[in-house]
């Protein structure tokens, strides 16, 4: 992925709006390149070419005709395929909705293409986004750009993967625990997960619903804000949206901080963070010193119970949102045997429908809501989720920012991961972003060679809530810092 | 909190959760769901006496859209995905079981 400086999507969009490049050429390079290399990758689940041609033409004859077009014209974004769309079908990378078609387009889809971005197709995730690796998707796993043998993270591998590999210039994911910043971090792109409520999740379909937030992945910061700036702002149709003033940040994040104050928690520099990891960390702190940062010691102690914190709230939330596929009005219905009731064709269709990822965090968010353990179980997480907040808070007093890894592994061999909890420990450091509903952005700090492969490494920024200015201009300085 | 699931125990989950799990299933779905329990057992060594549970991230003020009528999604857009249909209907299974199940 030796990629020469990529022109910034503003220029390029630039250049389409004046007619000096076409849409339908950009098009045309990507799919080219996605006909070379998605058949051993595997980054999406649908391709929507003929929808692209000709939503390209389109841009290209309103710009010849003098009309104005929006920002983001031109620009060829991938779409993780929980977000629904009324081109194509929707499938969460499930087989309960392998031939989902959706009745309407989610906001950010209408925004995307208000602003006038072309969407190119629907990546593979891990089934209903639960999982870190893309192997739990029905329709087979997503392979990492930078070694094919190795898995692109999840659940928004496909998006990542499809960024890595060229085959668009940006795409969306969701992130609930880190969806959209693991990968991005195994496969070497920007991911930023926002502020909790900045981007509407009318369309998204639900996870978590207390956590979910979709974002961008994209080759720089820069590409990234572009995108955030055109997919934010309150929504009627998503009663959770914030309803906080945004201004265009994507002119702005260049502009550096004066002197600012980088927190980095003794919890992130792990003795389990790989070592390539924890030293491309190292070099990172070094590098923000080199900058005019205060490096500010800082002290996380709930880090390690986010995890199990998070596998209460999850999948409890799932459990519920889960409920709706029941193979009566969508998805996947069984056939029942003679004698077999209503309740066998809502347990038997659930049983086919799902994988055993889904079917182990609807049980476990089942249980941990069921009479006699909600206390024990639920009403605890929530408590502990108060006090994860407030340790940020506090935090927050003494730095601006807090800078960490992303993953503490880079990506690991696909079938090499087969414990279901070693899985969920990949979330160590993203999960708390989520519980607590701040931003995060996982940015390249570096490669780990391992044997012929040049790993990449995700390090992670995280701010408090809707300070997405600050995290966005310190994000760009470690991104020029780290290159 | 600490005593072990039992087979009756995970075929219980199951049957709230709506999954038909297969008797060959019961075993390994009991040592997964184990597992997991056992590492999250250590939310119980977090003092937490008298914090508020914090369920949701935002304070989040209550809103009131205007209560305007507006167009439908369009009812065969909608059947489009249902499984079985029988006109403009969705088909369901017998609801009403001869012992009054429903």
């Amino acid at each position: 992925m030796k990629h020469a400086k990529h022109a910034s999507l503003v220029e390029v969009c630039g250049k389409v709006r004046s007619g000096s490049v076409t849409a339908r050429s950009r098009v045309e390079s990507y799919l080219a390149a996605i006909a070379k290399r998605e058949p051993e990758l595997h980054a999406f689940n649908e391709l929507h070419i003929d929808a692209a041609r000709a939503r390209a033409d389109a841009i290209d004859a309103t710009v010849k005709s003098g009309r104005e077009v929006g920002a983001l014209a031109g620009a060829v974004i991938a779409i993780k395929d929980n977000i629904v769309m009324r081109e194509g079908r929707t499938t969460c990378s499930s087989k309960m909705l392998a031939n989902y078609r959706s009745p309407f387009d989610a906001t950010v889809i209408e925004k995307l293409n208000a602003a006038g971005a072309i969407v190119i197709g629907k990546t593979n995730l891990d089934e209903f986004a639960m999982g870190s690796s893309t192997e739990n998707s029905a329709f087979g796993v997503t392979r990492n750009p930078h070694d094919p043998a190795r898995v692109a993270g999840g659940s928004s591998g496909g998006s990542a993967a499809a960024v890595a590999a060229e085959f668009c210039d940006a795409a969306l994911g969701s992130d609930t625990g880190g969806s959209i910043r693991q990968p991005a971090a195994l496969c070497g792109c920007v991911g930023f997960k926002p502020t909790y409520g900045r981007i509407s999740r009318y369309g998204l379909v639900a996870f978590g619903s207390s956590l979910d937030q979709i974002g961008p992945f994209a080759r720089t910061v820069e590409d990234a804000t572009l995108l955030y700036d055109h997919l934010v702002g309150r929504d009627a149709n998503d009663a959770t949206t914030a309803d906080v003033a945004h201004e265009p940040l994507a002119s702005r994040v260049g502009r550096a901080l004066t002197k600012p104050r980088i927190g980095v928690p003794r919890e992130y520099r792990s003795a389990g963070n790989a070592p390539a990891v924890a030293e491309a960390l190292e070099r990172a702190i070094a590098a923000a010193k080199a900058f005019g940062a205060e490096i500010v010691d800082i002290e996380l102690p709930l880090t390690d119970i986010g995890i199990s914190t998070y596998y209460v709230i999850a999948p409890a939330e799932a459990s519920s949102n889960l409920a709706r596929f029941d193979g009566i009005r969508y998805g996947h219905r069984a056939t029942l045997a003679p004698g077999e009731d209503l309740e066998m064709l809502y347990s038997k269709s659930r049983a086919e429908g799902f994988g055993p990822e889904v079917q182990r965090r609807i049980m476990l968010g089942t249980y941990v809501l069921s009479s006699g353990y909600y206390d024990a179980y639920y009403k605890r997480a929530l408590q502990i989720r108060r006090l994860i907040k407030e340790e940020f808070d506090r935090a927050f007093e003494k730095c601006d920012v807090i800078l960490g890894p992303t993953s503490p592994i880079p990506a690991f061999p696909i079938g090499g991961m087969t414990d279901p909890l070693s899985m969920y420990m990949c979330d160590v450091y993203t999960v708390n972003t989520n519980i607590a509903g701040i931003p995060g952005i996982s940015f390249n700090g570096g490669f780990a060679q391992e044997g012929s492969a040049r790993l990449p490494i995700g390090l992670q920024l995280q701010a408090p809530a809707f300070a997405e200015e600050t995290l966005l201009r310190a994000a760009t300085m470690f991104e020029a810092a780290c290159a | 909190m600490a005593e072990a699931l039992t087979d009756a125990d995970i075929r219980k989950i199951a049957k709230l959760s709506r999954l038909s799990l297969q008797d060959a299933q019961v075993s390994s779905v009991r040592a997964q769901l184990s597992s997991i329990l056992g590492h999250i057992a250590q939310l119980q060594a977090v003092p937490v006496e008298g914090v508020e549970p914090l369920a949701h991230p935002l304070r989040i003020v209550n809103r009131l859209d205007a209560d305007e009528p507006k167009p439908p999604m369009p009812v065969e857009d909608l059947l489009r995905n249902a499984p079985a249909v029988e006109g403009r209907f969705l088909a369901v299974p017998k609801v009403l079981g001869d012992g009054g199940g429903a």
